[in-house]
């Protein structure tokens, strides 16, 4: 293409990602000031990292909340998974619909209003609040995500391929673990991931459904900012913005890996 | 292929109902009860009181802010995107700040837009002097802005890369300006997108209560904060459920109003 941008959108775009990555670096900066504030840079330091990996109780909150994030997106992935097949299934386009509409609720209701319903839920079924009421709020919301990250690859796959399965002798069971989950293995890959990242980065509904002994980070840090700023914060965060970018990069390799693969069997009419 | 279907349908079906039905189900059966437990119109009554009306009109128009100065900022960004050399490097490097926790992002600001934090000390330097940032509209907003932008972003930048380059080339052979292919053609084709940012910034933007909390110290009151307040201080969940009743009577609207994408073309 001959569309190239002038100086003035690349200043843009530019002052655009200074201005996105400035708090990231602001605070990753002052992790290492030894004056434990976010302004005067006094000099270098590593307490405040050692002071974080000596917090057995924040490394508790970050593994609670890894756990958490693990294992909802785990069973939400399943569960998301088998919501597709089932959407998929479906014949008649009102019933489809309808079904597709519920599944978007979620996605599209507020947190606030998840969490509040959520809370109500728990507590008239008489379920403690804490790692369970957590982990079943997390899973709820993760779901729907994963539905939509594998429904578009289940339309695509072409119904000849099970066809031939069936032809060839293989059992349902068969059909699904050797052809169907293959086939959507992108889809589901990508459903896992942005369930983790919905989980690892939710506020809101887990700050309304957990107890008193049960805490996740971002509740953490919401608690600890409001009442001013705590070094080992901006330390924590050093350590998460690394681990993100990790996982990131991860990911973008992964799929990138996984979309050059040849697509066979993807063939529209 | 019928027997299959149920055995899919089932556990599908009966998560969706427990866990999205029943809690809706739950929060409006609610909204009819005072903190007492008997039955009552109050809360509905009680939001229709200057206070809460008042609330709710802040809550909108603080939303529409926030929306307004997102799409203002997305739009050009996502517009030059496409157009930049390694777009795929670029569009990565936007979505990689929304996968920091919204929480850390937000105590940055308490940092830099602290009395003596960076924006103050630039302020300082300039010759403007120290203001107060932090806990006013403007840093509320802004932080808001900041947080939402890649949510309007991609949508935008989704429907920019759709559109087929020889439609642009046909316009522009017929002899119109290129702000004129822009404004009769590229901005038409996108509004799919600009219409799908601006549902996902405006919705969350109505029930902020987290930045509203840190950054606005309690000055802007929405009624995101509302509902957490009652539910989670006052104890009173009936009105908590009341306002929350409203505000998914209002998400439906706009979703009806917006969406009309999936009314048009159903996923098949």
């Amino acid at each position: 293409m001959k569309m190239k941008n002038g100086k003035l959108a690349n200043v843009y775009l530019v002052a655009v990602f200074v201005v996105l990555y400035a708090p990231i670096f602001y605070l990753m900066v002052y992790s290492f000031n030894s004056a434990g504030t976010m302004h005067g840079f006094e000099s270098f330091t590593l307490e405040w990292y050692e002071e974080v990996f000596q917090d057995t109780r924040l490394l508790i909150i970050v593994l609670n909340t890894v756990v958490i994030a693990l294992l909802s997106s785990a069973i939400s992935t399943i569960l998301g998974v088998i919501g597709a097949l089932a959407i998929q299934r479906v014949r008649k386009l009102r019933q489809r619909n309808s079904l597709l509409a519920m599944n978007n609720v979620l996605i599209v209701s507020p947190d606030v209003i998840i969490g509040a319903s959520f809370l109500i839920f728990f507590t008239m079924l008489g379920i403690q609040l804490g790692f369970t009421s957590v982990l079943l709020s997390h899973i709820a919301f993760s779901v729907p995500i994963v539905v939509l990250m594998v429904l578009p690859k289940l339309q695509e796959m072409s119904p000849t391929l099970i066809d031939a399965a069936k032809d060839l002798g293989a059992s349902s069971w068969g059909v699904l673990t050797k052809v169907i989950l293959p086939f959507l293995r992108p889809g589901i890959f990508a459903g896992f991931f942005m369930a983790l990242t919905y989980s690892l980065d939710d506020f809101a509904v887990t700050f309304f459904v957990t107890g008193n002994g049960y805490t996740t980070l971002s509740v953490e840090i919401y608690s600890r900012a409001r009442q001013g700023i705590s070094p080992s914060i901006n330390a924590l965060s050093t350590l998460i913005f690394l681990f993100t970018i990790t996982l990131v990069l991860g990911y973008y390799f992964l799929t990138r890996r996984t979309s050059r693969k040849p697509d066979w069997g993807v063939v529209q009419p | 292929m019928t027997r299959t279907r149920n055995l899919y349908l089932i556990p599908y079906a009966a998560w969706m109902l427990l866990f999205v039905a029943t809690p809706i189900v739950l929060i409006v059966y609610n909204s009819f009860f005072d903190v007492e437990g008997h039955f009552t119109w109050g809360n509905f009554e009680k939001f229709l009181t200057p206070v809460y009306l008042r609330m709710t009109f802040n809550s909108f128009w603080y939303a529409f802010l926030i929306t307004a100065f997102s799409l203002l900022v997305a739009y050009p960004t996502a517009y030059w995107l496409t157009r930049a050399k390694h777009k795929q490097l670029w569009l990565l490097l936007i979505i990689v700040p929304s996968w920091i926790n919204l929480l850390l992002k937000t105590y940055a600001f308490i940092g830099l837009f602290g009395t003596y934090g960076f924006v103050n000390a630039v302020f300082e330097a300039v010759g403007i002097g120290t203001r107060q940032i932090l806990f006013t509209d403007f840093s509320f907003v802004f932080v808001s802005v900041y947080i939402f932008i890649p949510f309007m972003i991609l949508p935008i930048y989704n429907a920019l890369e759709e559109i087929n380059p020889s439609l642009l080339y046909a316009a522009r052979d017929l002899g119109a300006s290129p702000w004129m292919a822009f404004r009769r053609v590229v901005f038409p084709l996108t509004l799919e997108g600009v219409k799908a940012g601006c549902q996902a910034v405006f919705i969350p933007a109505l029930s902020l209560f987290m930045i509203t909390r840190l950054i606005a110290g309690n000055r802007v009151v929405t009624l995101g904060t509302a509902i957490e307040q009652h539910f989670l201080v006052t104890q009173d969940w009936g009105m908590g459920s009341a306002i929350a009743v409203l505000l998914i009577i209002v998400m439906a609207v706009i979703m009806l109003m917006t969406g009309t994408r999936g009314a048009r073309n159903p996923v098949r």
